[in-house]
């Protein structure tokens, strides 16, 4: 029995500020100390706040260290795990209330919103150890299942429960597992979608990271459910037996659609195939197979253990349950968040976000990665749900969110994320292979000034054309980035194309910079940093940019202490 | 795997390590003295001891918990309980053995252990 568990935080962030060498450091310590049978150190999931990561929490005190160094491991386990003096300069701060008292971590403004059913094992457990799932009640469901319930009491529950698809769409899980049970075949497959691409997306790998046996159980549920006859064989002594193979995939954002994603586990090139034949009725290999996402398996478990009316109680009438979201970009707290359903975006980036850092305006934020659209500050008390979000020109996506602000121009950011479709399209049809290509000419050509207002129709014309006549969900969802830009932004999009100017400051052919003559002071810091000498002037003087040389890097404005460089 | 019973087993039997993550907030609080005094007066076995005591009795609403020097060295190892709307209890000089009564008697049944107490220990002292 160890007396105190120190929880270090294994996932991707974390672990890429070296997380993992403070593991070992804290074992070499704890075993100089003569503590290894004292104190347990284990490797958890993500805990969701990167932005203070590398994290490391140390039970029963609860204390909730954060950007934690190598170099403070010794004074961490001298002081504190030997002599119970906690090291308070590596206090999350938010969590110390004053000299002595620190509070809980679910206080804090991060936490205290957000309501952990997917994620409520990570930065709890040792993903890798069976037992500590179990002890948190893993397993225990598929025991029910199997010795308490029919297949069709399992879809009658998940049907009850309201849940949703968490992969994007929305479509209600207990339906699709209802279309495979009916599909009579002698073989079935459960399979799970795990292929997340959204860029700045990370909430599926977090899940699999740091509890990955709630997946492995639900999806032995749903092979139960549909009426899959073969993990392990005869499982709790009930005939029930339940294979898994995991397939790597290659990383292509299309073999997220789930028809591309089965056309690439069979071994075939990813690309997506016309449906109907709807998967539930002939999917992988040609059998019927119910393909649901990573955050969706990871609530089944709970959904049998509390029921339909518990998980119908958290959320939103058409959306129950909880949503993790991937918090980037312009954000004080990076992180992992998740939040009942309904919770408006201002309680997420205001908030558990902790708003927008370096005195910047909130412009909008941008839901549902590639496929998705932006979400304008006027919308901010929206309550996030997936009709609401649809309402409004975006969609729930698999969970990105990414908070812009009045430096982001909205026409760079449909070109950001029509830069990363016209790469990732498979090239199958025309329509997404051509048209997303044409589109990003025109974004290019605003961009760089040459634009004109019939290019601004044309190019919404296009969109409507792409979404109506794609394939899959890739191109069909495609031009969402510029149409909802366009919604909201459209005056954006005409500056650049009237008045040749960037109302963010952010394409660079449209900027340039200059200094004002009465604020300059003749520092000469501007010149001396400027890498390519476009600035000259001497000491005392009004200096001056030289545009024909300036590479528009910003450094003079970042550097002046006078405010006297200017973009416009 | 074989039953839903070694399931329970493997559960109930791993449960009491996971919970210690939990109960950050617990009802009462176990203090053991651990600054360099208490440390050279005995007190990690005391700690170790508490630790185990807790865990197989099945306490869920108890923490075990190291502080600082409270400053009365001489009758280290000090350990102090504290439960909410209670007074606090200070236990004096202990051992790994006078741990195990403690939570029997204090945790468990509610009955102070006068006799290991400040009180008791200083008077006696004088």
């Amino acid at each position: 029995m160890f007396r105190s568990n120190v929880l270090v935080c294994g996932g991707t962030g974390c672990t890429s500020s070296n997380s993992e060498q403070i593991i070992e450091r804290l074992k070499e310590e704890i075993k100089a100390q003569g503590l290894e049978k004292e104190v347990n150190v284990i490797r958890t999931g993500c805990f969701g706040l990167c932005a203070l990561g590398p994290i490391m929490v140390v039970y029963p005190e609860g204390a909730f260290y954060s950007r934690v160094t190598p170099e403070d491991v010794p004074e961490i386990v001298s002081e504190h795990l030997l002599k119970g003096r906690i090291v308070k300069r590596l206090l999350y701060q938010e969590t110390v209330v004053d000299d002595n008292t620190t509070k809980s971590l679910n206080e804090t403004t991060f936490y205290a919103k957000q309501m952990r059913i997917a994620l409520r094992n990570c930065g709890v457990i040792n993903p890798e150890n069976i037992d500590e799932y179990i002890a948190q009640d893993g397993y225990a469901a598929l025991g029910k299942v199997l010795t308490e319930m029919t297949p069709q009491e399992v879809i009658d529950l998940v049907l009850a429960s309201g849940l949703r698809g968490r992969g994007g769409a929305g479509f209600p899980t207990g339906r699709k597992w209802q279309f495979a049970a009916a599909s009579k075949a002698e073989q079935k497959y459960a399979c799970c979608n795990a292929d997340e691409g959204d860029p700045g997306a990370f909430m599926d790998r977090s899940v699999l990271e740091g509890d990955p046996h709630s997946v492995l159980e639900a999806m032995a549920i749903a092979g139960y459910a549909i009426g899959y006859g073969l993990l392990g064989k005869n499982i709790f002594d009930s005939g029930f037996d339940f294979d898994i193979d995991i397939r790597l995939g290659a990383g292509a954002f299309v073999c997220g659609e789930e028809t591309a994603l089965m056309t690439s586990i069979e071994g075939k090139r990813g690309e997506p195939r016309v449906r109907p034949p709807f998967p539930a009725v002939k999917g992988l290999f040609g059998v019927p197979t119910v393909l649901n996402n990573v955050e969706t398996y990871a609530n089944i478990p709970q959904i049998i253990l509390k029921g339909a009316d518990w998980f119908r109680s958290i959320g939103t009438e058409k959306s129950p349950g909880t949503k993790v979201f991937a918090l980037g970009g312009k954000i004080t707290n990076t992180g992992l968040v998740e939040v009942p359903m309904g919770t408006t975006l201002r309680e997420v980036v205001e908030e558990i976000g902790g708003g927008v850092p370096g005195g910047h305006q909130f412009k909008a934020a941008q839901t549902g990665g590639p496929s998705g659209g932006c979400i304008p500050a006027k919308l901010i008390d929206t309550p996030i749900d997936y009709d609401n979000l649809i309402a409004i020109g975006s969609m729930m996506g698999s969970g990105g969110l990414i908070v812009m602000d009045e430096t982001t121009c909205m026409v760079d950011i449909a070109k950001f994320f029509l830069e990363f479709t016209v790469d990732e399209s498979c090239g199958k049809c025309t329509p997404c292979r051509v048209g997303t290509k044409r589109l990003l000419e025109i974004l290019n050509k605003i961009t760089s000034g040459n634009g004109t207002l019939e290019d601004i129709d044309k190019m919404e014309e296009l969109c409507y054309y792409i979404k109506e006549n794609s394939l899959c969900g890739l191109g069909q969802t495609a031009p969402n980035p510029v149409l909802s830009t366009l919604k909201y932004y459209r005056d954006e999009y005409e500056a650049h194309v009237v008045e040749h100017r960037c109302p963010a400051g952010a394409c660079k052919a449209l900027t340039n910079y200059s200094i004002e003559a009465d604020k300059c002071k003749g520092c000469t810091l501007c010149a001396r940093n400027c890498p390519v000498g476009a600035i000259s002037g001497s000491v005392k003087q009004p200096h001056v940019i030289d545009t024909t040389k300036c590479i528009k890097c910003g450094v003079c404005m970042e550097k002046c202490k006078f405010g006297a460089v200017v973009k416009k | 795997m074989k039953s839903l019973a070694e399931l329970q087993a493997i559960r109930d039997k791993t449960r009491a390590a996971v919970t210690l993550r939990e109960n950050a907030e617990a009802g009462t609080r176990v203090l053991v003295g651990m600054a360099t005094c208490g440390i050279a007066a005995g007190a990690r076995p005391v700690l170790n001891a508490f630790v185990e005591e807790v865990a197989k009795r099945g306490l869920q609403d108890v923490m075990v918990t190291q502080t600082g020097c409270i400053g009365i060295c001489q009758y280290e190892p000090v350990v102090e309980i504290v439960t909410p709307g209670h007074e606090k209890v200070t236990y004096v000089k202990m051992t790994p053995e006078k741990a195990v009564r403690v939570v029997n008697d204090h945790l468990v049944n509610g009955n102070v252990v006068s006799e290991y107490t400040i009180g008791a220990n200083a008077i006696g002292a004088k």
